[in-house]
């Protein structure tokens, strides 16, 4: 970050004087900046000279005093300061990863960058901040300005329609499957098909994804919506297997005993046996949705493998997930993409564990014991 | 049932829905080689225009043109990146499906580079002792052909460094690869007299000696990722690796380029034309879509912009080489008439 003074010259900005948003917002904000560059260096005058000055700063930086000025317009006509990012590379000069005292072919910041670097820094201009635009920009180009909140909300909104879907559609099926379903050739060879779903290819689905929901419905491509959809298919059958073995892990005694005072089928197993056996169904959904939430092979087929820097705001706008946000950052030449990509993998295990920490204690909390 | 019929008839209003619905965001497809210019692109046009940011995805070049040539219509991409021309073969699909008129536009070129460890000295090589390195089979002087018996790289030349030869490159669905076997490995393999003689007689046979990589383990596959080749040459010094320009231009300060043919892959080479293992790299857009998708005509304007695609614009800082100023000038014209080029 660097603190950099800028004028906002009225006659710059807004010559009509009407504060007129579309005015505002049209105006050359890059000239300011670079105004205020000019006036901390002003020995540098050469054509060339000035546009590496220039490529010290983000090209977000316009973007921010843009901001800045929108959201109060009575600030035009004085000075502020405001915090401007870097560009990637002087970051990386100045947490140490580019060595200044290398050859200059092998670096990508020129000496003169060096120089007035050290220049800001012994003006004490320059400041290390908690990189906030992490957690709240979509994607971008310049590592500086890409943040992780554009996947984060369609991670939200692909999980919202696996869970709508696969969480009732699999508890349905496992209760129907153990305690209604006549035993004979067809529900058998139904279950073996369940298991074997559960040891597909998790790409596998993402083609069936792209086969009937893209080309047959013709849903929207890079929809969390089919997001969703793929990763609902591709957990139903974890959470099948896992809410079968919590039913049948309720004792046949209980059974007997609700049989015995005259219940009826489906009032055993709806009062008696579902409840004893939701915390172990629901381990079973929170470990298929884990599993999901961290797939993008699926994802890739249904184009959600994509660079998106708006954020989405439903479950039809493009959208990208967080594991997909990583391996499109571990990608990318920039090197200060590294940095960014650890940090989004912390955050992503962390929710990971987040969820199988919910799991385990949902399960100790009401396990019993016969 | 209940619940079946429910989900059916949830996901089709959702259909509807979402058929009606206009899109107004371009959305374009195709090569990762392209990927990190044309997202730039896309950045700037979004924060300084009223459009929404186009979404890209990165599907491969191949994979772009079977999703660009798909139709006519809001649901299909409306263009394409590619690290190499479109073939006949795709135009022609394109056409079958009401695809008739495509836009090319060259944006630049990428150099093929190979590369080691700063730790070890500098390789010169030239593409026949990088053919010779690397080829399933070689002439055997007598007619014939032999599986590649060089183990070390003195073997091919006494000039080169008594090591074991060891090159990790992208895999045979990469586009690097193709564009590697078709400009290195062919280029070196004619070089050698027998295997241009070879290539009047039997153009097929010669096809497959010359670009055959061999299978026996010194020719390591890394996966399509660039950044874990780079990291594998830092901690093994020892081996070579094959991967886009871009990728070296960010870390120059850990890796060094070896000179091909004695020319060095710098920028002004590759720009010329001078380094033999470069490549161009294009965007297609599909004419029936300007003025359909909004922004699609102003997209190219601005790609092809003074402040994007020249050598000191902000795609070169991204690690693109820029097309020679006449040629520049002559592609933008293209690009802006939207001039139907791709030939049928």
């Amino acid at each position: 970050m660097i603190q950099l003074d800028v004028t906002l010259y009225p006659q710059e900005i807004d010559p009509a004087g009407k504060r007129d948003p579309q005015a505002i917002s049209t105006a050359d904000y890059q000239k300011l900046i670079r105004d205020a560059l000019d006036d901390l260096f002003p020995d540098v005058t050469d054509r060339r000279e000035r546009r590496e000055l220039m490529a010290l700063l983000s090209p977000g930086a316009t973007d921010l005093l843009r901001a800045k000025v929108m959201a109060d317009p009575s600030l035009i006509g004085q000075r502020v300061i405001i915090d401007v990012p870097f560009s990637d590379d002087l970051d990386q000069l100045a947490k140490g990863r580019i060595d200044a005292e290398s050859e200059t072919a092998t670096r990508r910041v020129t000496d003169k960058q060096i120089e007035w670097f050290q220049r800001l820094e012994q003006r004490g201009l320059v400041r290390q901040a908690f990189n906030t635009t992490l957690f709240t920009a979509g994607d971008s180009r310049s590592p500086e300005l890409a943040g992780i909140w554009g996947s984060l909300v369609g991670t939200f909104w692909t999980m919202l329609i696996t869970m709508a879907i696969a969480f009732p559609l699999a508890i349905g099926a496992a209760i129907y499957l153990e305690e209604f379903a006549p035993k004979n050739r067809w529900t058998a060879m139904i279950e073996v098909n369940i298991n074997n779903l559960a040891a597909v290819p998790s790409i596998v689905f993402g083609l069936l994804g792209l086969a009937v929901f893209l080309n047959f419905f013709g849903l929207p491509r890079s929809a969390p919506l089919v997001g969703g959809l793929v990763l609902a298919l591709m957990t139903l059958p974890i959470i099948i297997i896992a809410s079968r073995a919590a039913l049948k892990a309720v004792p046949p005694s209980i059974r007997e005993a609700a049989l015995g005072v005259g219940a009826s089928q489906v009032q055993t197993v709806f009062h008696h046996v579902v409840p004893l056996a939701m915390p172990g169904m629901l381990t079973g959904a929170i470990l298929g949705m884990a599993h999901a939430l961290g797939e993008t092979a699926p994802l890739l087929m249904i184009g959600m493998v994509a660079f998106i820097v708006d954020i989405p705001g439903g479950p039809l706008d493009p959208a990208t997930v967080m594991p997909v946000q990583i391996y499109l950052w571990a990608d990318a030449p920039e090197r200060a993409f590294v940095e960014r990509s650890s940090a989004a993998i912390v955050i992503l295990l962390g929710f990971l564990i987040l969820m199988n920490l919910i799991a385990v204690m949902l399960r100790k909390r009401f396990e019993r014991k016969w | 049932m209940i619940r079946k019929s429910l989900a059916l008839a949830v996901l089709a209003t959702v259909v509807t829905t979402a058929a009606a619905e206009a899109r107004d965001q371009i959305r374009i497809v195709g090569s990762s080689t392209v990927f990190p210019f044309t997202t730039r692109v896309a950045e700037e046009f979004g924060r300084t225009t009223s459009f929404k940011t186009p979404v890209i995805e990165s599907t491969g070049t191949g994979g772009g043109f079977k999703l660009f040539c798909d139709g006519v219509g809001i649901d299909t991409a409306d263009i394409t990146n590619a690290s190499r021309a479109i073939k006949k073969s795709e135009v022609e699909t394109c056409a079958k499906n009401g695809v008739t008129e495509i836009t090319e536009i060259k944006i630049g070129y990428d150099g093929i580079v190979l590369a080691n460890s700063k730790a070890a000295p500098r390789l010169s090589v030239t593409l026949e002792q990088l053919f010779l390195a690397l080829a399933k089979d070689v002439p055997d002087g007598k007619g014939g052909f032999i599986p590649n018996p060089h183990k070390m790289w003195s073997e091919i030349d006494p000039s080169l460094p008594a090591k074991k030869i060891e090159v990790l490159g992208p895999p045979p669905t990469s586009g690097t690869r193709d564009a590697f076997n078709e400009l290195a490995m062919e280029g070196g393999c004619n070089k050698i007299p027998a295997m241009a003689e070879l290539k009047k007689t039997d153009e097929k046979k010669h096809k497959a000696i010359c670009q055959g990589v061999r299978e026996d383990g010194v020719f390591v596959e890394a996966g399509e990722n660039d950044v874990l080749i780079i990291r594998k040459l830092e901690a093994n010094k020892d081996a070579y690796g094959i991967f886009g320009y871009s990728f070296l231009d960010q870390n120059r300060d850990k890796i060094q380029s070896s000179l091909i043919n004695g020319v060095e892959d710098d920028y002004d080479n590759i720009s010329s034309g001078k380094y033999p293992i470069s490549r161009s790299l294009f965007i297609y857009v599909k004419k029936a879509h300007v003025g359909v998708i909004p922004g699609m005509k102003e997209f190219i304007a601005e790609y092809t912009a003074d402040k994007a695609w020249v050598p000191d614009g902000y795609l070169a800082a991204k690690g693109l080489i820029a097309l020679p100023d006449a040629e520049r000038a002559k592609w933008r014209e293209q690009a802006m008439t939207l001039a139907n080029n791709v030939g049928m």
